[in-house]
């Protein structure tokens, strides 16, 4: 791993919870990555990434689940599928990453997610690859991922880093 | 459950806390936004399909000639 890359914050979680933020993030990195591993105490997939307690953005999502493909372009949303949920196979979590550059510029805020989730069955699988666009031009110092219904299940865990350019 | 945890990147302190109601009030119309845009999609997809099996329809294609094309 690249000297540059840096681990800021992480939680694995001892018991459920409805939301996970990390908050007072420096403006010392260049860019900022979240890794999760989550999954959901519901049958929804779709997961919240909020900047700075911002409640929407804009996005594409291109998505597969082994049988049929499709994308979507939708504006003032912020939701990403991808979560294992309760349908998936006991005790498997998802795997996702996001991506953020640039992130204490004045400019729009931009991030890249891919998502995968893990099931034991050749069916009910589920990838995805998401561009978000967030009109905020302040530094982000916080991030918070919600998922869409109910919780993140207990021993979810959630690693953000910050990556230097030097 | 209603616990919102938040990691604190400065001092790494770990509070946990009940959501407010205009969090819960948020989560709601989040949720419904994304059921929406999920039962959009599927529209999207069926909506596909039936055009797809119309144009199958007029050219006189055989279950098997549709299949074969699928493949």
């Amino acid at each position: 791993m690249a000297n540059t890359y840096t681990l800021i914050a992480s939680n694995t979680l001892s018991s459920s919870a409805s939301s996970v933020t990390f908050s007072s993030i420096a403006a010392t990195y260049t860019d900022l990555i979240i890794k999760a591993s989550a999954r959901c105490s519901t049958t929804d997939h779709g997961v919240n990434v909020s900047f700075n307690g911002a409640a929407t953005y804009d996005r594409i999502n291109i998505y597969g689940n082994g049988s049929s493909a499709g994308s979507d372009v939708v504006a003032d949303l912020l939701v990403y599928g991808g979560m294992n949920n309760s349908s998936y196979t006991a005790n498997t979590f998802s795997n996702f990453e996001m991506y953020a550059p640039n992130y204490t510029s004045s400019s729009y805020k931009s991030m890249s997610i891919d998502t995968t989730t893990e099931n034991n069955a050749t069916a009910n699988n589920f990838t995805a690859m998401v561009a978000g666009l967030r009109s905020v031009t302040s530094a982000i110092t916080s991030i918070t991922l919600t998922p869409e219904t109910g919780s993140f299940v207990q021993y979810s865990t959630f690693y953000l880093y910050g990556i230097k350019n030097s | 459950m209603t616990t919102a945890i938040e990691i604190n990147c400065t001092t790494g302190e770990i509070t946990e806390r009940e959501l407010t109601a205009d969090e819960l009030a948020q989560r709601e119309a989040d949720a419904k936004a994304y059921a929406d845009q999920q039962a959009a999609d599927d529209k999207a997809a069926a909506d596909k399909v039936a055009a797809r099996e119309a144009v199958y329809a007029k050219l006189g294609l055989t279950a098997d000639e549709i299949a074969a094309l699928a493949d």
